[in-house]
């Protein structure tokens, strides 16, 4: 270990708005005398999408055929009830347990720093109830004149309930935006960044619900 | 060296006390008197001014009576002279801060969570194997079927979950003790994690030790896994606020106990807002859950309403919990936390309450009742899980509250079906006086609870506990009892009969096949509750059973800490000695059942306790003018209790006064009979004493008991107790062990033997032995006694026996005992017997000057001075000065005591001006010409 360099900016919290000086300390610290050409200072902001072997699939899928689509704005608040006939995608719907789960989000346009909000409540369900998440997906979609390329990713899981919960009684809907994680939805001619939350119901024995509801995040 | 004569000096005790004593002063009533009662006037305001110097006549009235300790000082007392020069600012600040205190911290009369704990801990226990999973791996199963994560993502929201990077621990197999100890290492790693700066892995630790909160298998163990594991959440709780308030610390200040938000930095916000972020990324509920209820104190540092904002919250978040059982535990933590941090939130509390009622009916429910029948467990073992957990939430909640929302939460309880669960819970928690008044009500929900659920002699117990301590209305009480007696027998009312028919009624059900053995605590309950009612004693053993009762306990340690109680209670209550057989005898059976006990392997702090207890007892024990009863009481007892020391030392000390009471009742004329009683007591005394151990106990009794012998006329066997301490002081050991210490013993020899010199000035000489027999005796112990090299108590003790000898000298003694002849009558004045004793003191003295004379060395001179000077003071004191050579001997110790410098000025200056003083009396003129020799060194 030679020389070590560190930047050290003032703002505990590291939060700038758009006009604000960034000021701090650039610390260099070594053993030895160092040659230097001066230092400076760059900021640079870059994208990086990565082709996993899932995206791949989805990048040939909407190569060429798919336009980038105008981001539609969700009406906020939102109310949902899931039953097995509101379900999609279901490849036996006799097999299902009959149940029927209600809720709320409070607003699917969501302050970056304020938490996503809202209630589920479990009116009835045949089945046991294992487990009920929150997951928070971010969708990059990135396109340019050959076509257009979307992965998915989740970043967040929050499990709301734990177990057999009591039916009838309204459960929490609480989550806390991860600040590495998140950002503004973003949306540019050949690049967007958007967010999706996923509402899962696990039953027993193996059957998994997901309610999927658009956010629009920003920053105030 | 010339041998120098002691000439001692003639006293006239009678002259030297009248002239020492204060003038008498005639008092009238309401004159001051430093030692009539003491009304405390305060010293602050009421200044004293008095005049003149004699204290008798001054104050006035009795109005202003004044306390003479702070009369001396001049009207204030320098406690509060102190308190009122300090810092005016700061005692307000101070009660201003207690005043702040009352609202927002709970008082003594809340019973402490710590309190509980233990109870738990005993209470439920398993002897089924238990399992701790650390990397849940029906948790990552899961999580493949929930999601299409990249194996980037996935590592990463794993990171949290992963204790050691890629370790997984199941530890399987493992009993209850291996639990805790693993558990307990669980602990020490994360003090260890937070202690080398792994923040990080201290939190993964606190989440998986959280995560087995949500495990519920061997479910009867359940209760304490939660005790445990929320220890280890307290541990992190403190850990992170300590860190974040050391971080609001700017180097020297301090951060205040009620500090807002603005007087955070952003340093320690932030690192505090990144915890809260951290933990709200945690995945699973129950940890994320039990983590920031950890550390919910923190929302101090964020925002004055950070707390109460987030206590709803959380309790909001238990209703995702869906086993029943975790979520009342997760509620009664919440609960804990919620009164240790804003005791005033109590919406939170009650909140908690109703969400709990409206989640009971999941106890009947199909997924609770499947998991018993996988575990094998009964309900009626199942429900008694939750009370720790409720009885916490109920008692919180009942903490101060209006008795209005009691009344509510009653008739709440009491409209779910099967309720028997909330009922022990209300009765476990709430005041004893509401339910004590409500007992009727309660008996007849208790009789409407079905059979199959909760048992019912518990609810029986929570009621006969509150009965304990609140009286129910009078007229109830006999219908209470009936009701209580058809279901069980462990309701408790101070009436003989009835008590006597319950422990009769126990005992039956517990004798056959010894059901009593599984049972000690409860029935070692039923002894406290009934000797906690009954303080006549001889009402208690007469209770018939009582004995029969005791006769259960038969496990030895049980039945010892029984024995405790009841010796204790005994000792807090008895008013009065007692000499009733019924009680004596039970007594000296439980004594003795203590006494048994002790073995070699018994705790000193055990055997103290116990000899405590049982000298009480002794100490109570009198048979008023039947002495011979007495004494054979003691005799017995001596039999009893031959092992425990401090018994045997009592009970001399017992005998010794009773034969000062025999003395005191013939008016120190003994007659044959009585002579021959206390001759038996001293006999008693002589014959146990060398049974004891402690050597100086040992001593201490022998000099007492011999002064005792002397006092009742008994010469020969008061000779025997010196004679027996004489030979006993070779026997002192350098060092000796006090309170677990060794320390040197000289110095408790020097004030042994000077006690002793004190006694033998006054025993007369033995007609067959030589003059002053026991002195020269115990002088050539003294001589022979190997002294610490570097020590001059030898010479001190020296100058003692020189004192002696000078009042042996005299004419007439300073004291005496009543009917004995000392030697100044029994010689009267004899030429030959004061040869013999200036004989000794030249020896004694040439000794002395011999041992000045080896300090003559530059390391020993200040040992030089100020033992010449006590032997220049001994001089003046006893020595006559008018003889030239003694005259001149005192003259040549002030020199040696000043001649190296050593000697103190102010001390020598005081003594000079006392030879002065002196001079002035009659027949002390000689005086002042030894003044005139004796010069002062100055100091350059």
């Amino acid at each position: 270990m030679g020389t070590s360099l560190d930047i050290k900016i003032k703002r505990a919290n590291k939060v700038y708005h758009a006009g604000e000086v960034l000021s701090g300390v650039v610390v260099i610290s070594g053993k030895d005398s160092i040659q230097h050409q001066g230092v400076s200072l760059t900021v640079e902001g870059s994208v990086n999408l990565q082709l996993s072997a899932k995206s791949v699939g989805v990048f040939e899928a909407f190569y060429n055929s798919v336009k980038p689509q105008k981001g539609k704005l969700t009406p906020s608040p939102v109310d949902f009830t899931i039953t097995p006939e509101t379900l999609q995608n279901v490849r036996e719907r006799a097999l299902l347990p009959k149940f029927l789960i209600r809720g709320h989000l409070n607003s699917t346009n969501c302050v970056i720093t304020q938490p996503l909000t809202g209630e589920l409540l479990v009116e009835s369900s045949e089945a046991a109830i294992r487990s009920i998440e929150l997951q928070l997906v971010r969708v990059e979609t990135c396109g340019c004149a050959e076509g257009y390329a979307r992965d998915a990713t989740e970043i967040q899981n929050i499990q709301i309930a734990d177990g057999d919960v009591c039916r009838s009684l309204s459960v929490p809907i609480y989550m806390v935006f991860p600040r590495l994680f998140t950002c503004p939805t973003l949306e540019t001619t050949n690049f967007k960044v958007e967010f999706e939350v996923n509402v899962v119901v696990l039953l027993h024995p193996d059957h998994l619900i997901t309610e999927n509801f658009p956010l629009k995040l920003c920053r105030t | 060296m010339a041998v120098f004569p002691w000439h001692s000096r003639g006293r006239n005790y009678k002259a030297e006390f009248a002239s020492c004593r204060l003038e008498a002063v005639p008092l009238e009533f309401g004159d001051y008197h430093p030692l009539k009662p003491i009304t405390v006037t305060e010293s602050k305001t009421k200044k004293v001014s008095r005049k003149g110097s004699t204290s008798s006549t001054s104050s006035s009235s009795s109005s202003s009576v004044v306390d003479p300790l702070s009369s001396v000082l001049d009207g204030t007392d320098p406690l509060s002279m102190f308190a009122a020069t300090a810092d005016p600012a700061a005692t307000d600040s101070s009660r201003k801060r207690r005043d702040r205190d009352e609202n927002s911290v709970v008082g003594s009369d809340f019973e402490p969570w710590a309190s509980k704990r233990g109870e738990i801990l005993t209470r439920y226990t398993t002897t089924e194997k238990l399992s701790i999973n650390l990397f849940m791996g029906s948790e990552k199963g899961k999580g493949t079927a929930t999601s299409a994560m990249s194996e980037k993502v996935r590592t990463r929201l794993e990171e949290l979950d992963d204790f050691e990077e890629g370790s997984q621990k199941e530890l399987l197999n493992l009993t209850q003790q291996d639990y805790v100890n693993r558990i307990e290492e669980l602990n020490q790693s994360l003090k260890d994690a937070w202690a080398s700066d792994q923040k990080v892995k201290a939190l993964k630790i606190v989440i998986q030790c959280s995560k087995l909160l949500s495990d519920t298998s061997v479910i009867q163990f359940y209760p304490s896994k939660f005790v445990l594991i929320t220890d280890i959440l307290d541990t992190f709780g403190k850990l992170v606020h300590e860190r974040i308030s050391s971080l609001c610390v700017d180097h020297r200040s301090v951060l205040p106990d009620h500090f807002s938000p603005e007087n955070v930095n952003d340093t320690a916000k932030e690192t505090c807002l990144n915890w809260f972020f951290k933990i709200a990324s945690i995945r699973e509920l129950i940890p994320r859950f039990y983590v920031e209820a950890s550390i919910l104190k923190c929302n101090k540092f964020l925002s004055k309403t950070g707390i109460s904002e987030c206590l709803p919250r959380l309790t909001c978040m238990i209703r995702g919990i869906g086993d029943p059982l975790v979520s009342v535990y997760a509620r009664a933590y919440l609960c804990r936390v919620g009164m240790e941090v804003a005791p005033h939130l109590k919406e939170s509390l009650n909140k908690n309450f109703f969400d709990f009622l409206l989640t009971f009916k999941q106890i009947h429910g199909d997924t609770v009742q499947n998991q018993l029948v996988v575990q094998g467990v009964e309900l009626p073992s199942y429900l008694p899980l939750y009370s720790p957990a409720m009885d916490w939430i109920f008692q919180c909640i009942s903490y101060h509250a209006p008795e209005a929302l009691l009344t509510e939460m009653m008739e709440r309880c009491k409209k779910l079906g099967n309720n028997a669960l909330l009922l022990n819970s209300v009765m476990s928690a709430f005041r004893a006086e509401f339910i004590a008044t409500r007992s009727m009500d309660f008996i007849g929900m208790i009789k409407e609870c079905d059979e199959s659920g909760f048992p019912k002699h518990l609810l029986f117990r929570s009621l006969g506990l509150n009965l304990a301590l609140a009286d129910p209305p009078e007229g109830d009480r006999l219908q209470i009892l009936n009701e209580a007696w058809k279901v069980i027998t462990k309701l408790k009312n101070p009436q003989k009969r009835e008590v006597n028919t319950v422990l009769a009624d126990v005992i039956k059900h517990m004798t056959p096949d010894r059901a009593f053995e599984d049972s000690y605590p409860q029935l070692q309950s039923i002894i406290k509750k009934v000797i906690a009612h009954f303080h006549d004693f001889s009402v208690l053993f007469s209770v018939e059973k009582f004995l029969p009762f005791l006769d259960m306990f038969q496990k030895e340690s049980v039945r010892v800490e029984v024995c405790k109680c009841i010796m204790e209670v005994f000792i807090k209550h008895q008013q009065e000695p007692t000499k009733d057989p019924v009680i004596l005898n039970a007594l000296l059976h439980v004594c003795k059942t203590m006494h048994d006990s002790v073995n070699a392997l018994t705790l000193e702090d055990e055997k103290r306790m116990l000899a405590y207890l049982i000298n009480g007892f002794i100490k109570m024990v009198s048979f008023g003018r039947d002495f011979e009863q007495q004494l054979s009481f003691y005799v017995e007892a001596r039999s009893m209790f031959c092992n425990l020391e401090p018994v045997l030392v009592q009970l001399i000390h017992s005998v010794n006064r009773l034969a000062m009471e025999t003395r005191k009742v013939m008016k120190g004329n003994h007659s044959r009979k009585t002579a021959a009683f206390v001759r038996a007591c001293v006999a008693y005394c002589f014959i146990t004493i060398p049974s004891l151990v402690g050597i100086f106990t040992r001593l201490n009794l022998y000099l007492h008991s011999g002064q005792v012998a002397l006092a009742n006329q008994c010469l020969s066997q008061a000779d025997a107790f010196f004679k027996a301490a004489i030979s006993l002081i070779p026997e002192v050991p350098k060092m000796i062990n006090i309170d677990g210490k060794m320390r040197p013993s000289e110095s408790f020899l020097l004030e042994f033997l000077c006690n002793f010199f004190s006694t033998l000035l006054i025993v007369p000489d033995h007609p067959e032995h030589g003059v002053l027999f026991l002195v020269r005796e115990l002088l050539n112990v003294i001589q022979d006694y190997t002294w610490e090299d570097n020590s001059d108590d030898k010479i001190r003790i020296y100058t003692c026996v020189l004192h002696l000898l000078s009042a042996m000298s005299q004419e007439t003694y300073l004291y005496h005992i009543d009917k004995v002849d000392s030697n100044d009558s029994l010689y009267g004045g004899d030429t030959k017997f004061l040869a013999e004793n200036n004989k000794l003191c030249e020896t004694v003295m040439a000794q002395i000057l011999e041992h000045l004379k080896t300090l003559a060395k530059d390391e020993a001179l200040k040992r030089q001075s100020s033992l010449g000077l006590s032997f220049f003071n001994s001089i003046l004191a006893h020595g006559d000065l008018r003889n030239n050579r003694l005259n001149q001997l005192s003259v040549n110790l002030w020199h040696l005591a000043q001649r190296h410098g050593c000697a103190d000025t102010r001390t020598m200056v005081k003594t000079l001006e006392y030879i002065k003083k002196r001079s002035k009396h009659p027949d002390m003129g000689h005086l002042t010409e030894l003044a005139l020799r004796l010069p002062l060194q100055t100091r350059t």
